[in-house]
């Protein structure tokens, strides 16, 4: 007996016992549609946090300060210390020094008080340098970005991120206006295009001053040269790692510390950040896909509890089609494929179901969902394995039951 | 039986020798078989009758390659099946038997000729070739008119003349009817013994399991089984059924009994 005419056979048992095959469809359904909705979310959640962290900008490296100890023996945590200077910055910079960094981009920053005429706003006023903008991958929105000239010049200009500006100016264009940080007063001479929060703050509220502006007429203070971070860009993300190695050496050398151990930095990839913070979210993807999984076994058992009900209700049938040449095979691949037939239309419900609900969900709780058509398409597989692998043990029964016997039961 | 004018030499379709089968509930042993001997020639319209618990049922699954023997040799149409695999009888089944049960045990959910169809599936034979032959098989005996119908549109002799056409559908060597007559009253009972000697007049091999009488009449040979042995047989020489040599090869056994036999057919 061809293929064909068994999976219509099968085709057929099922049809015939509408509502029971539609039950049992139920359970693999509701298990697809649910291990789709969850590994979903949890895509959702680590795509989400991923684009958080991928705005910072790409093939991005970020020094930090080390630990400090007090003279009285407390210790300060990460970042603490004011060891990282403009100076690490500028021997970063040198294409002799390390070839893999293509910019470098040494920051500090203060919560300020900024006031434009009545209106004031307390922010983030970040001192930097020109290559902060390529570096953080940003765009300018209007006006321009501060320049190597500003930066010698100490000039007093400003350039204000999309909500800073909206806070400050509402709907009116702040270039050429002017803003009072500390005292200083400051010409607005661009804006930068909104990119929405990262994980760690918001990247649309905050001030940038020329470095040498913010650490000698805003800052001030004694250390003038410190900085908070260095965000290091690397030529490709193929030399992220030898840019990585560079930092970590040169900076070693200029603070004549010669057990890395002792390292007073730390240099932090958007990749070792991306996993530390995504790890969470991997763990509970993991937890509810499993709980989803369960459910889909719950259902491949229904598969087998109604195909074995299958069986025993057509035995005569059986007996029957054994009688006029149905070899045990033949009768066992009937009832396998009427087990993955049902699988298979509960795997296509429940990916149609889970897709309908990726697209319904996130407007209800306001949370990402990522389906992947490969993850549906597998769902899909998934189920007809569960439909054959639950229905061997029915199949091989009604194959194993001899005519006779099958023939004379009531 | 109706004479048959050709010459021709019947051959044995069914050779049974010294037939046993010993069933095993538990500690108990249960002779349902004890050394049957029975030749069936080509053509030939035989009745197996017998007292529930005889046997006869036993034999009748032996006969239909349902079942095998313990012991003994069983040849159908010349094939050694008593010790073939499921697989192999199953083929024998299908090609070689056409089965009529008691119950009809037709398919509920499917019309008489997609019934009918059934044994082609498991040959192998064509969709469009099944399809003709079904719908012969139900000219046949009288239904071209119900091909579509399912089982539950049709009357017990209608149903019965389904499962009739399902048994010739694969052009068996032998049609095995089993109480063919117990669900049916009598007109529908004359209507499917009628069949039966239609088709035993076009020389079909007949074998019918049956406890009435007078279903059994309508036979040219009755075969009485009673405690697991052939206890009469109305067709061949009373001394046949203890020399099996002259009714395996009638030609090598006595002449008398070939001719016998010969007349008779």
């Amino acid at each position: 007996m061809s293929w064909a005419e068994t999976l219509r056979i099968g085709l057929e048992a099922v049809r015939t016992h509408r509502s029971r095959s539609a039950l049992t469809v139920l359970g693999i359904l509701i298990g697809i549609a649910a291990v789709i909705l969850t590994v979903g979310l949890g895509e959702g959640a680590q795509g989400q946090v991923r684009d958080q962290i991928n705005s910072l900008g790409s093939n991005l490296l970020v020094v930090s300060p080390g630990s400090t100890t007090s003279s009285s023996g407390i210790r300060g945590g990460f970042g603490s210390a004011s060891t990282l200077t403009s100076q690490d910055a500028d021997a970063l910079a040198s294409r002799d020094v390390a070839p893999d960094i293509a910019a470098v981009a040494p920051a500090s920053q203060r919560n300020l008080s900024l006031t434009a005429g009545t209106s004031n706003w307390t922010t983030t006023v970040v001192g930097t340098t020109p290559d902060w903008l390529s570096v953080r991958a940003r765009k300018i929105d209007s006006g321009r970005f501060i320049t190597g000239q500003d930066v010698t010049g100490h000039a007093a200009v400003v350039v204000l991120a999309a909500t800073t500006a909206e806070q400050l100016f509402g709907a009116r264009s702040p270039i050429g206006a002017t803003v009072t940080i500390s005292g200083v007063p400051m010409q607005v001479v661009g804006t930068l295009t909104a990119v929405g929060s990262s994980a760690t703050a918001n990247e649309d509220d905050q001030a940038i001053l020329p470095i040498s502006t913010a650490a000698n007429r805003v800052f001030g203070g004694a250390t003038r040269t410190s900085v908070q971070s260095i965000y290091l860009e690397a030529s490709s993300s193929k030399t992220l790692s030898a840019a990585y190695q560079e930092a970590n050496s040169e900076l070693l050398a200029l603070h004549h510390i010669t057990t890395p151990t002792g390292a007073d930095f730390t240099i932090a990839s958007q990749q070792s950040i991306l996993s530390a913070a995504t790890s969470v979210d991997r763990t509970l993807t993991v937890l509810l896909g499993g709980i989803a999984a369960i459910s889909l076994l719950v259902g491949g058992i229904g598969v087998m509890n109604i195909m074995l009900v299958s069986v025993t209700e057509r035995i005569r049938e059986i007996g029957l089609r054994k009688a006029l040449g149905a070899p045990p095979r033949v009768i066992r691949r009937q009832f396998l494929v009427e087990a993955s037939v049902l699988g298979l239309a509960g795997g296509l419900a429940g990916a149609a179901l889970g897709l309908v609900g990726a697209a319904a969900l996130p407007h209800l709780i306001s949370q990402r969902i990522d389906i992947s058509l490969t993850a549906a398409a597998a769902a899909i597989v998934v189920a007809v394995g569960i439909g054959v692998g639950f229905g061997v043990y029915p199949a091989s029964r009604a194959a194993r039951l001899a005519p006779i016997d099958a023939l004379r039961s009531e | 039986m109706t004479d048959t004018e050709s010459p021709r030499t019947p051959l044995p379709v069914i050779e049974l020798d010294d037939v046993r089968k010993t069933y095993r509930t538990g500690a108990l042993e249960v002779e349902a078989l004890r050394g049957v001997n029975l030749r069936i020639h080509e053509g030939e319209y035989i009745a197996i009758m017998g007292p529930s618990g005889s046997g006869k049922s036993t034999l009748m699954h032996i006969l239909g390659c349902l079942d095998v023997p313990t012991a003994g040799n069983y040849h159908l149409a010349g094939e050694d099946v008593g010790r073939m695999s499921e697989e192999d009888l199953a083929q024998i089944r299908n090609r070689r038997i056409g089965f009529v049960f008691q119950q009809f045990n037709l398919l509920p959910t499917l019309s008489a000729w997609r019934n009918v169809e059934l044994p082609l599936c498991y040959a192998g034979v064509g969709r469009a070739e099944r399809r003709t032959r079904a719908i012969s098989a139900l000219e046949k005996v009288g239904l071209r008119d119900r091909i579509a119908h399912r089982p539950n549109e049709l009357s017990g002799g209608q149903q019965q003349r389904v499962a009739v056409a399902r048994a010739l559908v694969t052009d068996p060597a032998l049609i095995l009817a089993d109480e063919p007559t117990g669900n049916l009253d009598s007109v529908s009972t004359q209507d499917v013994l009628g069949l039966f000697g239609e088709l035993h007049a076009s020389g079909r091999t007949i074998v019918l399991i049956t406890h009435e009488p007078e279903v059994a009449a309508a036979a040219g040979r009755v075969v009485r089984i009673r405690d697991g042995n052939v206890q009469d047989d109305t067709g061949s020489d009373p001394r046949t059924s203890t020399d099996p040599r002259t009714s395996t090869d009638p030609r090598a056994g006595g002449a008398s009994t070939t001719l016998t036999w010969e007349a008779h057919q």
